[in-house]
């Protein structure tokens, strides 16, 4: 119960990083950590994943995904929400994170700076438009449950930081 | 089934449904649009902690009850929620006051089920902490700014502490369900998190240079499934699509 390592079959893998997160598309979920498991028993895909928030409206959607991929490429599957262990930002790959900042979203920090950034507006949070760290907190939460807002004092560039979940 | 697990169940989750419910009001109608995001962001967090909830809850009692059925068919005294999140969005001090007494207990409520044996909610609280955390920064914080800002924003935060602060008793009163979980080891004794409580309240109030109220009289009733005035008409918009068409799905 207390594994946070992923147990994914490696044939699967390629068929999983097509699925996005409808919310953040240039985030494989691959990328993003949410999927735990991955394995084919007596034929059937049996695919764990695990929410980014408890009210995240993605997961529904990429659950239907995840089954819609999978039947394109020829297996029939079953997907389990579980929230045992929880998701944490430190899942998010490097390439997770590059796409991240490519797309215009502040990757998270580690939790020490993020509790800095948000509680003490301490102003270390890179903007995604000019690299600038005189940004300043607008609000802790953003357009989706994950995200706080930002905007860069330098360029005035308005961005989403991906907060850090530990 | 374990009826005692089942109610304790709903008794955790329908603070969350209500306060959840009482914050999606604001989708639209916040003061501005951050604050309006906030509260939604909030108010979809509790919705998510509620289904995981009453998920557990419908495969417990296994007799063909969804989530759905559980959070949208109960009678209004079949709700356990403390009468604290029923509070009407009076003005913006008195959302942010309802939200702040309620996540510095639901933080302390949430550290201490995370050790139940019962793995289920022991998951859903692990899950829930990370979330919650970031709730009660939210309202302190705003506790703090409307308290030490200007005369009006104090007064308005004074006034809606004061007000709300006598339904601040009954989130640590023990119903029977409450009871029998501790004796199981699955739930935990919530009149141990009430000194702590109030002492957390008490330095975030005094920070804030807000007056802690020492009224000794407080209200009590929801974990009873007595209700204020309020409930009826909460119910009628939560409920309001399954009444009008049973059995319909998104």
């Amino acid at each position: 119960m207390t594994t946070t390592e992923q147990n994914i079959d490696n044939k699967l893998i390629p068929i999983l990083e097509q699925v996005s997160d409808p919310e953040i598309p240039v985030l494989s979920i691959m990328d993003m950590g949410v999927v735990r498991s991955a394995v084919i028993v007596d034929g059937i895909v049996k695919v764990e994943i695990t929410p980014t928030y408890s009210g995240c409206p993605a997961m529904d959607v990429i659950g239907d995904d995840i089954k819609t991929a999978l039947k394109n490429a020829g297996y029939k599957s079953v997907v389990d929400l579980i929230l045992h262990p929880a998701w944490t930002t430190d899942w998010i790959t490097p390439r997770g994170r590059k796409a991240l900042e490519d797309y215009g979203i502040a990757a998270p920090l580690d939790a020490e700076a993020d509790k800095e950034v948000l509680l003490n507006g301490k102003r270390i949070v890179k903007c995604t438009n000019c690299g600038s760290q005189n940004t300043r907190l607008v609000s802790q939460f953003g357009s989706t449950a994950c995200k706080a807002q930002f905007q860069c004092e330098d360029c005035q560039e308005p961005f989403d930081y991906f907060k850090c979940l530990k | 089934m374990n009826n005692n697990l089942y109610n304790y169940i709903l008794g955790i989750a329908d603070n969350s449904l209500i306060l959840g419910q009482r914050l999606g009001e604001l989708t639209g109608h916040g003061p501005s649009l951050e604050t309006d995001i906030a509260c939604t962001n909030i108010s979809l967090d509790l919705f998510g902690q509620v289904r995981s909830y009453f998920q557990y809850a419908a495969k417990l009692a296994n007799d063909g009850r969804t989530e759905d059925d559980i959070a949208m068919l109960r009678k209004e005294n079949e709700y356990r929620n403390v009468l604290l999140v029923e509070q009407p969005n009076t003005n913006f001090a008195y959302t942010i006051g309802r939200q702040f007494l309620f996540d510095v207990y639901h933080l302390a409520f949430l550290t201490e089920l995370e050790k139940s044996k019962d793995l289920t909610l022991s998951a859903i609280a692990k899950k829930c902490i990370k979330e919650v955390r970031y709730h009660e920064r939210f309202s302190s914080d705003w506790v703090k700014r409307l308290g030490d800002g200007t005369e009006e924003s104090n007064k308005k935060m004074q006034e809606s502490i004061d007000d709300l602060w006598t339904y601040t008793d009954e989130l640590f009163h023990q119903t029977e369900a409450d009871k029998a979980m501790v004796l199981e080891g699955i739930g935990l004794d919530i009149t141990q998190l009430k000194q702590a409580y109030y002492a957390k309240v008490t330095d975030f109030l005094e920070e804030a240079t807000l007056k802690v109220p020492d009224s000794k009289y407080f209200q009590k009733g929801g974990k009873k499934g007595i209700h204020a005035e309020h409930m009826g008409y909460i119910l009628a918009e939560l409920q309001f699509m399954q009444r009008a068409y049973p059995n319909m799905e998104w």
